[in-house]
């Protein structure tokens, strides 16, 4: 039942949310397609602006993951969590999780296809999948289209959120699924 | 030095020291030059995205239709930002930007997301620092409050899950908690710093 209803809602809520929009404007008396173009203008050069804070950012990330240094950190933190009784094999996950939002899916879908989604760790994965965004990425972009350059504690915040969101995702599986 | 060029610095160094010693350094490079690559595609690919939503939000705004959101989402909006006249554009956009996070709809979250960057930024005292409204916003955006997780489902749906949506009331619990611990961080570090620079 809630299956249905969440991919049904998946499915359907950008075409009635636009179906909305469109009637109301209409109904308004609003010039729908001029005042479309009117606001789609930004678009682009918002979109350009991002370019040098994106290289900036993926490419530190990109030699830090192909550097290793996410393996050593695994090591080093897996029997800190061991000890917790929390499986070792969700730790790349939490630590790519901030940083990069395709390296932490593909990680996700890894950890789904080697354990199963409905083993204990597949879902404890998939949880903290969709329970944080990427700190990182966000971070760059938001900041990085207006030219903020002293960012104050906007990402101690962030990555105490993940960390949140962690600790929140291990203990109520842990709980529910258990 | 910034907070961000340390940390930019560190990732860069410490990725290069550790590729050194493990003798990974061709990768690195290989890895450089992918992300950098990868960087422009996905600037690239917000063009598209960007330009539609920022299209639609001229109407929402036009319209009127942003009345509906602003007063179905006010206790959230007091709540945040209690000093963000409720109806500025920056209130609006912020709105909208939480609107599509909670639906699921991520494609339309980032453009809501930087126009509202847009609009706090012409409030903003300082132009290179970021301002309270802005820290707050971040922290709720980082924590990505969702009721929707749609990618997630998705993705257990395709590799085979009997049930792709059980992790969805756990989902919610878990960054509803995430979002807490931001906003409250953030107020906590806010008031602290402000004490500081008073001193």
């Amino acid at each position: 039942m809630l299956q249905l209803i969440v991919q049904t809602a998946a499915a359907w809520v950008i075409p009635v949310f636009i179906f909305f929009i469109l009637v109301y404007a209409v109904v308004k008396k609003v010039d729908v397609f001029d005042t479309f173009v009117e606001g789609a203008k930004e678009g682009f050069s918002t979109s350009i602006t991002l370019i040098p804070y994106l290289v900036a950012m993926l490419a530190a990330i990109g030699i830090l993951r192909a550097s290793g240094a996410l393996d050593l950190l695994t090591q080093f933190l897996s029997p800190v969590l061991t000890y917790f009784n929390i499986p070792g094999e969700i730790i790349p996950l939490a630590i790519m999780r901030p940083l990069s939002g395709s390296g932490a899916l593909g990680i996700t879908a890894e950890i789904l296809n080697s354990f199963g989604p409905d083993s204990f760790i597949g879902r404890l994965a998939s949880t903290m999948q969709g329970s944080t965004d990427t700190t990182f990425f966000i971070l760059t972009v938001y900041f990085g289209s207006v030219g903020i350059r002293r960012t104050r504690h906007a990402l101690t915040v962030g990555l105490l959120a993940d960390l949140a969101a962690f600790i929140a995702s291990v203990i109520i599986c842990s709980l529910v699924f258990q | 030095m910034e907070m961000i060029n340390l940390i930019w610095f560190a990732m860069v160094i410490i990725g290069l020291v550790v590729s050194a010693a493990t003798g990974r350094i061709d990768a690195v490079t290989d890895a450089l030059f992918s992300s950098a690559e990868q960087a422009v595609s996905v600037a690239f690919s917000m063009i598209s995205v960007m330009t539609f939503w920022l299209g639609m939000m001229k109407i929402i705004e036009k319209s009127g239709f942003i009345n509906w959101i602003v007063k179905l989402l006010r206790p959230l909006s007091l709540l945040l930002f209690p000093r963000l006249p409720r109806n500025h554009p920056a209130m609006h956009a912020i709105l909208m930007n939480m609107s599509a996070n909670l639906l699921g709809m991520g494609s339309a979250a980032t453009p809501f997301g930087l126009k509202a960057m847009q609009e706090l930024q012409t409030i903003n005292e300082d132009p290179n620092t970021a301002s309270d409204e802005m820290c707050t916003f971040l922290a709720v955006n980082t924590s990505a409050l969702t009721l929707i997780p749609t990618t997630v489902v998705a993705l257990r749906a395709a590799s085979g899950s009997l049930y792709p949506t059980e992790i969805v009331g756990t989902t919610i619990l878990a960054t509803f908690c995430a979002t807490m611990t931001a906003v409250a961080l953030d107020r906590i570090i806010r008031a602290m710093t402000r004490k500081r620079k008073r001193r």
